[in-house]
């Protein structure tokens, strides 16, 4: 990795203005990874007294406990159902603002502000819009002839759950899309249409390839998110129920080790969670290698 | 646009303004029920007109909050709230700020050591290292203080590989010329680099600031004195008396959490957008 091609004299300098992230990042990154790394070795007694080392127990145990295996479906569906509705959303939003002019800021600003509402908030915002007694939504859907209550259907808690992920991450998603769209040359879309394409046809065969790298960098970035930032959505709500159906891997992590305090597991949990991040990170970071060699 | 369609235009609104009103939609429910009296909910259904009540419930969450949830006056949240979000955003920008510096303005060993180091932390958002996390601001008796809330969140990969980046264009001209003039290490850091990012720093500055305002997990696990509770985290308390949660007021203390980040992202929309699609995540 490269420096500049002059740099300053300094044997101590570089190290201390390097301290602070480093002492940081040593002690409340490095270290407590390492704990939750030894931790899923070990198996604590029922008083938490004493902990033997029992290998690879706790993780055979985890991928042999229904529990969890549920849990890994449902962060399954709700991470596929988050990225697939907020995505599908902000691609439709960005396509149509991309075809103004004079109203595409205007539009743009109403659009992007839900990026500043913390998921709890918008778990909280869903939860009262669906509340069985008093949510306008339920009072539509009962019209309709559906009894909604999230309380006891688990679909209705995913989808609630999904609503609130996907509402808050439109914005995100749909600045990007923008972002890719304005990047495609407009002399291939008029080249396009003077051969006769119409628009449905020019968004599907020169639009929507050219928007690849964008829709997959998306894909990760909120594959992510749904696994990770959206624990938020998940305790100010559901809590996980009804009967499991909401229990994300990331709420499970918490819900066992800090109020069940199983230790053991909750580490061996914490284990295969950094092993996900890793493989999305690295899957991540060379996509975006890829995009700036081109 | 390539063809003029009137009945495309038309659509292309209708969309649009679809989309709006359902970006808009839950925030609007919130700001009417905030606004209602503590009967309205009894009746069945939430009106979708404001009601006349906006003054006193903002006033009673400010003041007082909810009594029998534990939570504080809203007031004080919002400020603990703020303290933290400023203490991560400044302590996240100073500590990139100083890395990034080491790492492009001298040759040191180790220093590809220590730049992966930094780069691990992206790898291990808290989510997957809660307890160990926990168990270590425990035994440094940071439970219940704006250091515990603070300090952990500061570390940042992320910020430190845009200033690395940065730097990297500073034309090499601007060392020289400060070197020849006598500058030392400080003087170009300060006169020279700090000025020259300005609007990176501000751009990173929103992004973080929306980040730091919006933790919910971290304050949720080492707080446990009411009186450091945030606004964000907070509420959740407000809504676990299942059945009877006066709705109302909740609402206007969703309404008090989400303005000031939202305000944030209004009026610097500009650099808002620049240091989104520059950190990218």
């Amino acid at each position: 990795m490269q420096t500049k091609r002059m740099t300053f004299p300094g044997r101590w300098l570089p190290y201390a203005l390097l301290a602070p992230q480093v002492i940081v990042t040593l002690i409340f990154f490095i270290w407590p990874a390492g704990q939750a790394l030894y931790q899923s070795l070990l198996r604590e007694d029922a008083f938490g007294l004493s902990s033997t080392f029992v290998g690879l127990d706790n993780f055979r145990r985890l991928l042999g406990d229904p529990l969890y295996l549920n849990s890994l479906s449902v962060t399954t569906v709700f991470a596929v159902g988050t990225t697939a509705l907020s995505m599908g959303v902000a691609l439709l939003l960005a396509v149509t603002v991309n075809r103004l002019l004079r109203s595409r800021n205007l539009y743009t600003t109403l659009l992007v502000w839900p990026y500043a509402i913390a998921p709890a908030i918008a778990g909280v915002l869903w939860w009262f819009i669906f509340h069985p007694t008093i949510g306008i939504l339920p009072y539509v859907l009962e019209m309709l002839g559906y009894r909604w209550n999230h309380r006891t259907s688990s679909v209705d808690a995913m989808i609630l759950v999904i609503f609130a992920a996907a509402w808050k991450q439109i914005a995100y998603n749909f600045l990007f899309f923008l972002a890719g769209l304005q990047s495609i040359p407009q002399s291939l879309i008029e080249a396009a249409a003077i051969d006769g394409a119409g628009p449905v046809k020019r968004f599907w065969s020169i639009v929507f390839p050219l928007l690849a790298p964008t829709t997959f960098f998306l894909m990760v970035v909120n594959v992510v998110y749904a696994m990770f930032d959206t624990f938020g959505v998940i305790h100010a709500t559901t809590q996980g129920g009804p009967a499991q159906a909401t229990n994300i891997l990331v709420y499970k992590v918490y819900a066992d080790g800090f109020v069940g305090m199983n230790l053991g597991s909750s580490a061996a949990q914490s284990v295969i969670l950094m092993i996900i991040v890793i493989a999305l990170t690295v899957v991540q970071f060379r996509f975006i290698e890829r995009r700036v060699n081109y | 646009m390539v063809e003029h369609r009137p009945l495309g235009n038309a659509l292309t609104h209708l969309i649009l303004i679809l989309g709006v009103a359902l970006v808009l939609f839950p925030v609007y429910v919130a700001i009417v029920a905030s606004t209602q009296g503590p009967g309205e909910f009894l009746r069945g259904t939430l009106p979708l007109l404001p009601g006349g009540h906006a003054l006193d419930n903002y006033r009673l969450m400010w003041e007082s909050g909810l009594s029998r949830s534990s939570a504080p006056p809203a007031g004080q949240m919002l400020w603990n709230s703020l303290i933290m979000a400023l203490a991560i955003t400044i302590g996240k920008l100073t500590i990139s700020l100083l890395s990034a510096f080491a790492i492009v303005y001298f040759r040191f060993p180790f220093r590809l050591f220590f730049f992966w180091l930094i780069f691990i932390t992206l790898m291990l958002p808290v989510e997957v290292r809660i307890i160990p996390t926990f168990r270590v601001v425990a035994d440094l008796g940071m439970l219940n203080s704006f250091a515990g809330l603070s300090i952990p969140l500061i570390a940042s990969a992320t910020a430190t590989f845009l200033f690395r980046q940065f730097f990297m264009t500073v034309p090499e001209e601007m060392l020289e010329a400060a070197r020849v003039d006598g500058a030392g290490p400080f003087k170009f850091f300060k006169d020279i680099l700090l000025p020259l990012s300005i609007t990176n720093i501000a751009a990173l500055f929103v992004i973080m600031f929306i980040y730091g305002w919006n933790q919910y997990l971290w304050p949720l696990l080492i707080t446990t004195d009411p009186d450091y509770y945030t606004i964000v985290m907070g509420i959740q308390s407000m809504t676990a008396d299942e059945g009877n949660t006066p709705w109302h007021l909740v609402m206007a203390a969703v309404v008090m959490a989400a303005l000031p980040p939202v305000l944030v992202i209004l009026c610097m929309q500009r650099l808002f957008v620049k240091g989104l699609t520059e950190t990218e995540k």
